[in-house]
């Protein structure tokens, strides 16, 4: 948090977002589809930020907050027959219960067992996903229909499955995400927060309920997170349980500390950077991850606090 | 307890324990503690490390439980009360180590303390006006403050929750001498100001320059309670509890 000026902040944040649209029209097609991705899982980075950089409070189960909006929205279309908005609705609605109800239980412990808890949680909802395969697809998933990913707004209709139409919703949301994460930020609820994650008990001997602040928190992470998740069983028009597996808790985690927890852009830069990383160097070797893995090695030696971390720490202290 | 404090009777309560016994787990650490604060004075707790008095604040606060007993402010009970509601009953807590947000800058850190109360310029003002020296540091980090401009930081965001009774626990701990002169200065103008403070205190110089009264914790009770001009008149108390002067 800083004493940065509101105009500064905003400016930079709407740089990024014209930046992105106007990347629309220089990329080549096969990007359109890659950065649609990466938008919206950017945004489940910047749901799992809310809690982890914020409130400092680490989650090993955000994969199903993230797997309750892509199966809510997902499953609302294909055993429901409903159509996008409100499907995207519903699945937001699941993310949001889901995590007042597990914020309601795992907020009674702290730390490790913070960590512990919500992995079980997790766990018990990816296994229900494959329990209940007759609904779900259990572990091979299921294709949302293409004719049912369409927009429709009287005469003209939207396709979800266009390229630029999804590359420009995918920005919309990411968008809209990242200016409510800026408000939040800069916002008293927002230094709240920070408060609870530097001295949560003398947070408390101030006066403020810090639980309450808590689960408030796990429920807008949860439901940001369900929003991407929504988003994206929408636009890619897959739902399938390895989205809610570990690896999908694990993985917001590492885009976070990559971009730099507690700030507003670093989640972009996270996701953006490791699916680059990845996408360049498979293509020279079948061991990427390796390569993956020493670029992980020098980012933390070299910027402990993630890529937007340490430049706001060096040289940016303004940087929200 | 005894009481050897004059003019009881004339004053009025700000804080009064009676009978509290508190543990930590099965440790009993509070020993039927009794304590009575009046409105306006500094009350000096004085005794051994390990004597209760750092538990007897927590206590109050609502961090450690109480299993028995009352603590009752300006006549509200206070047992019993969440922790975050004690504050806004109006005890604010200043604890061992200062614990600033150190991420946060010295305004952020004093806003902080503001919004819990909804309290506005105006006492921050006041609250600025008691610690000059934090006006030239208001967008320094305030883990890069010295201790004393630390525990004044501490001490500043504590009273912009405007309490009627504040709790230091030892507020001069590892300071040099000119910020424990400022820090002594400070508590003696909270008192012109009429809050009332009980102030966790080692060191005999900073009791006998500051407080009203003081009482002496042992084994988590209460033994005496002197007035400070008594003392001074026969230090033999001190050198009972604590084997010092």
């Amino acid at each position: 948090m800083n004493e940065a000026s509101p105009a500064r902040a905003y400016a930079l944040h709407l740089g990024v977002i014209a930046l992105l649209f106007a990347l629309s029209f220089v990329l080549p097609e096969y990007y359109h589809g890659l950065l649609a991705r990466i938008m919206v899982l950017a945004v489940f980075a910047m749901g799992y930020n809310m809690l982890f950089g914020y409130v400092g409070l680490l989650s090993l189960g955000h994969a199903m907050f993230f797997g309750a909006g892509l199966y809510g929205a997902g499953l609302a279309i294909i055993q429901l027959g409903w159509g996008v908005p409100l499907a995207f609705l519903g699945g937001v609605a699941c993310g949001a219960l889901l995590a007042l109800v597990i914020g309601l239980l795992a907020l009674r412990t702290t730390g490790v067992a913070f960590m512990i808890v919500t992995m079980m949680f997790a766990q018990v909802f990816y296994l229900l996903i494959l329990y209940f395969a007759a609904w779900t697809g259990g572990d091979q998933g299921q294709v949302v229909p293409q004719p049912a990913r369409v927009l429709n707004f009287g005469a003209t209709s939207l396709d979800l499955t266009n390229p630029t139409v999804r590359y420009m919703t995918a920005l919309v949301l990411f968008s809209l995400v990242l200016l409510v994460m800026l408000a939040i930020v800069r916002s008293r609820y927002g230094r709240v927060l920070v408060a609870i994650r530097e001295n949560e008990e003398r947070t408390k001997m101030l006066g403020y309920d810090t639980f309450s602040n808590k689960l408030m928190a796990v429920v807008v992470s949860g439901t940001i997170c369900a929003a991407s998740g929504a988003a994206y069983a929408l636009l890619f028009g897959y739902v399938g349980s390895s989205f809610a597996s570990v690896q999908y808790s694990i993985l917001p985690l590492l885009w976070v500390l990559l971009g730099g927890a507690a700030t507003t852009l670093g989640p972009l830069i996270g996701t953006v950077f490791m699916y680059y990383v990845i996408d360049v160097t498979s293509g020279y070797t079948s061991a990427y991850l390796l390569i993956v893995g020493i670029a992980l090695i020098l980012l933390v030696l070299f910027f402990p606090k993630g890529i937007l971390g340490s430049i706001r720490q060096r040289w940016l202290g303004w940087l929200p | 307890m005894i009481e050897t404090g004059k003019a009881e009777a004339k004053k009025t309560d700000a804080l009064r324990i009676a009978g509290l016994d508190c543990f930590y787990g099965e440790v009993q650490v509070l020993y039927g503690l009794d304590l009575v604060l009046y409105k306006g004075e500094v009350l000096c707790l004085f005794g051994r490390n390990g004597a209760g008095k750092t538990t007897t604040l927590k206590a109050i606060m609502g961090l450690v439980p109480s299993s028995a007993g009352s603590i009752k402010l300006a006549g509200q009970e206070l047992t019993g009360l969440p922790a975050h509601e004690v504050p806004k009953a109006g005890v604010a807590y200043v604890p061992q180590g200062r614990r600033l947000f150190a991420e946060m800058t010295v305004a952020e850190n004093i806003e902080i303390g503001l919004m819990a109360r909804g309290k506005g310029k105006a006492v921050r003002e006041n609250v600025l006006d008691l610690f000059p020296l934090l006006r030239q540091r208001l967008k320094q980090r305030s883990g890069t403050l010295s201790g004393g401009e630390q525990q004044m930081l501490a001490m500043a965001r504590a009273l912009c929750l405007e309490p009627q009774v504040l709790l230091l626990d030892e507020p001069t701990e590892g300071l040099m001498p000119s910020m424990i002169a400022k820090i002594r200065e400070t508590v003696s103008k909270l008192r012109e100001m009429h809050v009332s403070t009980i102030l966790v205190e080692q060191r005999v110089d900073a009791v006998l320059s500051v407080a009203d009264r003081v009482s002496f914790i042992e084994n988590g009770r209460n033994r005496e309670t002197v007035d400070v001009e008594e003392l001074r008149a026969d230090p033999s108390a001190v050198r009972r509890y604590v084997g010092v002067g």
